[in-house]
């Protein structure tokens, strides 16, 4: 539906935003007369800048890797090409990872686009729904006999995310200042992200951990859940990691699959 | 999707909330928590931005919860594209309303301004030309903020850096027919009167004279930055990055004599500081406001 008339300024003024090889749209002026360029560039700026600005507050790890330049140049080209279409911020930036995967300059580091969805998924989890984990008491009271059948519902902040290289461990040496030890990028790490009582967590999952995480989270049986993680790693530990998986938050509450 | 329940027409009575007087408050910002938390409540308000708290939950509504126990709050929407001229977004509307309803805030506030076309949405408050048709599209667009809210909105005065060659209207004129149309309060924010006063060549004082300012229930303050035009003319940035100007300490000064204390913020949104100083830019306008206090009654309101 096109604007009525007397209100198509937005549609003039909008489209060179994002786009330096548009001159100032006509309608605005300066004062009395004087140039509007450096006036409307103004606002350029400031949608470019805050917007790359967001992708650096969801991404820091992405940035403090690739340092601040890399990680500028390729926020712009991002943030050109698809800026944001919902004015919660902390929804933005949801395709950078597949940018980043593509990005011509960033292909010496295949790892980084993992990276990036740990962060992403990281942000999620911190804006999740609030509630209240499973207590480890409630496993522990329930009959041998029933536990193939158990189902978990998943806490809403929990997420599994895997990977071909160390993202996790990568990810974790910079969120924060401190030194980065040298990191064997080509170990295959699997992620577990869930928010407890109070702050986000990033887990390592042992071998079978995804397989197994997925399969409950998805709302399968803990004996289906088992077998698969088994089957994908034969030394997988039942008991220690639906442990794990309950003492990092990663449930609310659990039943018995059977309905009687 | 939640959808807006039209309110009758003209049916709405619009009540401010209890008013908190000729108090000074800061942006709320999560790494000064620790030490708000820390010392003994003083008394002043705490400003956020709405959406950074539009999320579902997890830490930034525990953190408004615990700011909100011992302050009054102040709600600041910066998205709504009020003088956009597309259809308001309905999802935000109900995020908006959902947030006003759950915390009860002293003060709820937002812009003339619009950030989103099409389905881009800038991040920036980009100015509007003022001439009947926007005038008819703001007033609508705050009758339906207000009937959602059910309370009156406290409209913000821009910053601007270049002009439309449609207006027709000044700005003070625009944002006093916005508020008689709509019974919507005004939050004049002295710095953006600098700064565009500053870009367009006229002057504060007479932008203030011709402010409503009996309906102004809050008052924002920030730094700015400076700048050049394309003619090398100095051209101010509204960017909430530093200390209030010296020049704008006397334009509020001058605001706060003619209209009585009202709630008081200290805008500062980048390169953060540290809390104390923050804090004694609050301690500042509060100095100011105590001045004032006995030279008119806080709280004074217009008809709704």
């Amino acid at each position: 539906m096109p604007p009525e008339p007397g209100l198509c300024f937005a549609a003039s003024f909008a489209p060179a935003l994002l786009d330096p090889a548009r001159s100032t749209p006509e309608l605005v002026t300066g004062p009395n007369g004087k140039a509007a360029g450096r006036r409307y560039d103004v606002y350029r700026n400031n949608v470019t800048v805050s917007l790359i600005d967001a992708l650096a507050a969801i991404y820091p790890a992405v940035q403090r890797i690739t340092g601040m330049d890399f990680f500028r140049a390729m926020a712009r080209l991002h943030v050109r090409s698809k800026p944001p279409t919902s004015p919660l911020l902390f929804e933005y930036g949801r395709d950078f990872p597949e940018f980043i995967e593509a990005y011509e300059h960033a292909q010496d580091m295949p790892w980084l686009a993992d990276v990036a969805r740990l962060e992403r998924a990281w942000l999620d989890a911190y804006h999740a729904a609030d509630a209240v984990p499973l207590s480890p008491a409630r496993l522990s009271a329930v009959t041998p006999d029933r536990l193939a059948d158990l189902v978990f519902i998943p806490h809403p902040a929990a997420r599994c995310l895997r990977s071909n290289y160390a993202a996790v461990t990568i990810f974790a040496a910079n969120r924060d200042d401190a030194p980065v030890m040298r990191i064997d990028a080509s170990t295959p790490e699997d992620a577990l992200i869930t928010r407890g009582e109070f702050d986000v967590a990033v887990r390592r999952l042992p071998p079978g951990g995804a397989v197994f995480a997925h399969h409950l989270v998805s709302g399968r049986p803990l004996g289906e859940a088992a077998a698969a993680a088994l089957e994908a790693a034969s030394e997988f530990d039942i008991a220690a990691n639906i442990a794990g998986l309950i003492e990092a938050g990663a449930f609310t509450s659990l039943c018995c699959g059977d309905p009687s | 999707m939640s959808t807006i329940k039209p309110a009758p027409p003209a049916a709405l009575p619009l009540r401010f909330a209890t008013p908190i007087g000729g108090v000074a408050g800061t942006s709320f910002k999560p790494e000064h928590l620790p030490a708000i938390l820390e010392a003994k409540p003083r008394g002043g308000f705490f400003e956020v931005h709405a959406e950074n708290y539009m999320g579902a939950g997890g830490p930034p509504h525990r953190a408004l919860e615990a700011i909100r126990r011992d302050h009054p709050l102040s709600l600041h929407g910066v998205c709504m594209s009020i003088g956009g001229p597309r259809p308001l977004d309905k999802a935000h509307l109900a995020r908006f309303r959902g947030l006003v309803a759950r915390y009860q805030p002293a003060l709820v506030s937002e812009h003339l301004a619009w950030s989103t076309h099409e389905t881009s949405f800038f991040n920036d408050l980009l100015p509007l030309p003022y001439t009947a048709a926007t005038l008819t599209c703001v007033c609508d667009h705050i009758d339906q903020v207000q009937e959602a809210i059910r309370r009156p909105l406290l409209l913000e005065n821009p910053s601007t850096y270049l002009a439309f060659r449609e207006s027709s209207m000044h700005e003070t004129e625009f944002i006093r027919a916005v508020a008689e149309r709509t019974g919507c309060g005004l939050l004049l924010d002295v710095n953006n009167v600098f700064v565009s006063a500053a870009n367009h060549g006229y002057s504060a004082l007479d932008y203030l004279a011709d402010f409503p300012l009996s309906r102004v229930e809050e008052i924002h303050l920030a730094g700015h930055a400076e700048q050049a035009d394309d003619e090398g003319d100095l051209l101010l940035i509204d960017s909430h990055d530093g200390p209030v100007a010296d020049a704008v300490w006397k334009l509020y000064e001058i605001v706060i004599r003619r209209r009585g204390p009202v709630p008081t913020l200290i805008e500062w949104d980048s390169k953060i500081p540290d809390w104390p100083v923050l804090q004694a830019e609050a301690a500042a306008a509060q100095a100011i406001l105590d001045r004032h206090q006995s030279a008119a009654p806080a709280g004074e309101r217009h008809a709704a």
